[in-house]
C-alpha cells in the first residue's frame, strides 16, 4: 500500500449553508453562468494545498490608501477599514494578499462599462492592495462607497460595499467576497448579499463600526475580519 | 471554531482591483524556460454558448520538474528562477483568454502516485457567486491521463472537457463552458 503520510493535511469543506449555491435565481446573472452539473469532490493533493504566495515586496507604500491618487483628495466620507485575516482554526494568516475595489462616494465605478449617471471623481480610482502582517492584520484608508442602481430587476440598487479578493496559503483558500455596512436598508433587498443562505454567515459580511479604529477629527473606523478555510491536523501515521 | 467567510461575486467591475497581478506569460521572467514555452488559448462561454467578456482566469501550476513554488512542497526537486507558477488574465470581449507557460511535470496525489500533468484553473465572473475550480490536462498524455486518480472520479463521458486539444506546435486550445452541453467539469476542492 502507498504510504499514507503523502496525503497533505486537508482544508475543511464549508459548513452547511455558509457558502452560496452557484444558482440563485433572484440574482439573474447566475441563471446562465452557474454550473448545472454537480461538482466533483476531490481529495486535496499538493496541487490544492499549494498556491501562489506573496511577500511584502508585492505591495508598495501607499497601495492601501485609496485617498491619495491623482493629485487631490477624493470627495466622500473618509474611513479606515481594518481587520484580521484568520483561518477557521482561529490562527492569523500572515502574508495574505488582499486586493480591493469599490465605487466612489456617488456610487460610480471608474470603469468603462459603468454607465450610471453619477459623477466620476478624478481623484478616486477605487483600487487598493495590501498584505497582512504577522498577526494577520490589514488596514485600508478609503472613502465610503455610494449605493448604485443595477438592472437585475425593477428599481434594483446595490447596497454600499467594497469588493475584497484574498490569497491565503493555498489554491484551496482563494476567496473573493464583499464587505457591507451596518444598518444599510438595501441589504434586505440585495440578491447578491441574500444569496448566502445562512443568516449568520450573511451577516458576517457586514463590517462593524469601530471606535478604536476611528481616528479623531479625521476618519470613521470599520472593522471587517475575514476567515479563510482551515486545515485539519496532519493525518496520523 | 470559526467559519470561512462567504464568497461573493467579483461583479462586472473586477478589472479595477484585479489588474495589478495580471500575468499572461508565466515565463516572462524565467529565461531558462524559453525553449519549453507552450501557449494555451480558449474561451469562457455561458449556458447559451455566449462569450463571457467580463471574467477572469487564474492558473496555478508546477514547474517542468513537477515542483510547486510553495513551502508545502518540500520535495528535493529544482525550482526555476523567475517562475512562480501563477498566472491571471481577464477574458476579452469575445470571452477569450490566453496564457504562455510551460508544461508542468507530474506531481504526486495523496497516495504518493504520480498525477498526470495538469494546470489548476479558477474562473471568476459576474454571475458566479463563488469561483469555479477546474483542471486542464494534456492530450498527448493518454496513458498518464488514463491512470490519473482525479480523472478517474469524473464520469467517462465528461473527461474530455478537462483535456486540452493540440492546436499546432506547442499550442493548445481549451474552452471553459460554465453551463449546458459540454459543460466543463468543476471540482469541489
Amino acid at each position: 500500500m502507498p504510504h499514507r503520510s503523502d496525503r497533505p493535511a486537508q482544508y475543511r469543506r464549508p459548513y452547511w449553508d455558509t457558502q452560496p449555491e452557484y444558482r440563485f435565481d433572484p440574482y439573474a446573472s447566475t441563471q446562465l453562468r452557474s454550473p448545472a452539473q454537480p461538482l466533483i469532490a476531490l481529495p486535496q493533493s499538493l496541487s490544492e494545498v499549494t498556491g501562489p504566495t506573496f511577500g511584502p515586496e508585492f505591495v508598495r507604500e501607499g497601495d492601501n490608501d485609496l485617498t491619495i491618487g491623482n493629485g487631490g483628495e477624493p470627495i466622500g466620507e473618509r474611513m479606515l477599514v481594518t481587520g484580521r485575516v484568520l483561518d477557521e482554526n482561529g490562527r492569523p494568516v500572515p502574508n495574505a494578499l488582499i486586493e480591493v475595489w469599490q465605487a466612489n462616494a456617488a456610487g460610480r465605478y471608474t470603469h468603462k462599462r459603468d454607465q450610471h449617471d453619477a459623477p466620476l471623481d478624478p481623484h478616486f480610482s477605487g483600487e487598493g492592495r495590501t498584505i497582512t502582517d504577522a498577526n494577520g492584520l490589514y488596514q485600508f484608508k478609503t472613502i465610503k462607497p455610494g449605493a448604485y442602481p443595477w438592472r437585475n430587476h425593477h428599481n434594483a440598487w446595490r447596497p454600499q460595499h467594497i469588493h475584497f479578493s484574498l490569497f491565503g496559503n493555498a489554491y484551496a483558500t482563494r476567496l473573493v467576497t464583499q464587505m457591507y455596512f451596518p444598518g444599510d436598508p438595501l441589504l434586505a433587498y440585495d440578491p447578491i448579499f441574500q444569496c448566502v443562505p445562512d443568516e449568520k454567515a450573511r451577516n458576517r459580511l457586514i463590517a462593524t463600526f469601530d471606535w478604536e479604529t476611528t481616528a479623531p477629527e479625521y476618519a470613521l473606523g470599520y472593522r471587517f475580519d475575514i476567515v479563510l478555510r482551515g486545515r485539519d491536523a496532519t493525518p496520523m501515521e | 471554531m470559526l467559519y470561512a467567510t462567504a464568497s461573493q461575486t467579483v461583479g462586472p467591475y473586477l478589472h479595477i482591483g484585479l489588474t495589478g497581478l495580471n500575468c499572461a506569460d508565466l515565463t516572462a521572467d524565467a529565461p531558462d524556460l524559453a525553449a519549453q514555452r507552450i501557449v494555451i488559448e480558449g474561451r469562457v462561454v455561458d449556458g447559451r454558448g455566449e462569450p463571457v467578456p467580463d471574467g477572469m482566469v487564474e492558473i496555478w501550476q508546477a514547474n517542468p520538474a513537477g515542483r510547486y513554488r510553495h513551502p508545502d512542497d518540500a520535495r528535493e526537486l529544482p525550482l526555476v528562477p523567475g517562475f512562480t507558477g501563477f498566472g491571471r488574465v481577464p477574458t476579452e470581449a469575445d470571452g477569450s483568454f490566453r496564457f504562455t507557460t510551460v508544461k508542468p511535470g507530474a506531481v504526486p496525489d495523496g497516495d504518493g502516485r504520480p498525477q498526470a500533468p495538469h494546470i489548476m484553473v479558477s474562473v471568476f465572473t459576474r454571475g458566479l457567486v463563488k469561483h469555479v475550480a477546474t483542471r486542464l490536462y494534456f492530450p498527448e498524455d493518454a496513458a498518464a491521463n488514463g491512470a490519473d486518480a482525479v480523472l478517474a472520479l469524473v464520469p467517462a463521458d465528461r473527461r474530455d472537457t478537462l483535456i486540452a486539444r493540440a492546436d499546432g506546435q506547442n499550442r493548445y486550445r481549451w474552452d471553459v463552458v460554465l453551463q449546458g452541453p459540454g459543460e466543463t467539469v468543476f471540482f469541489d476542492i
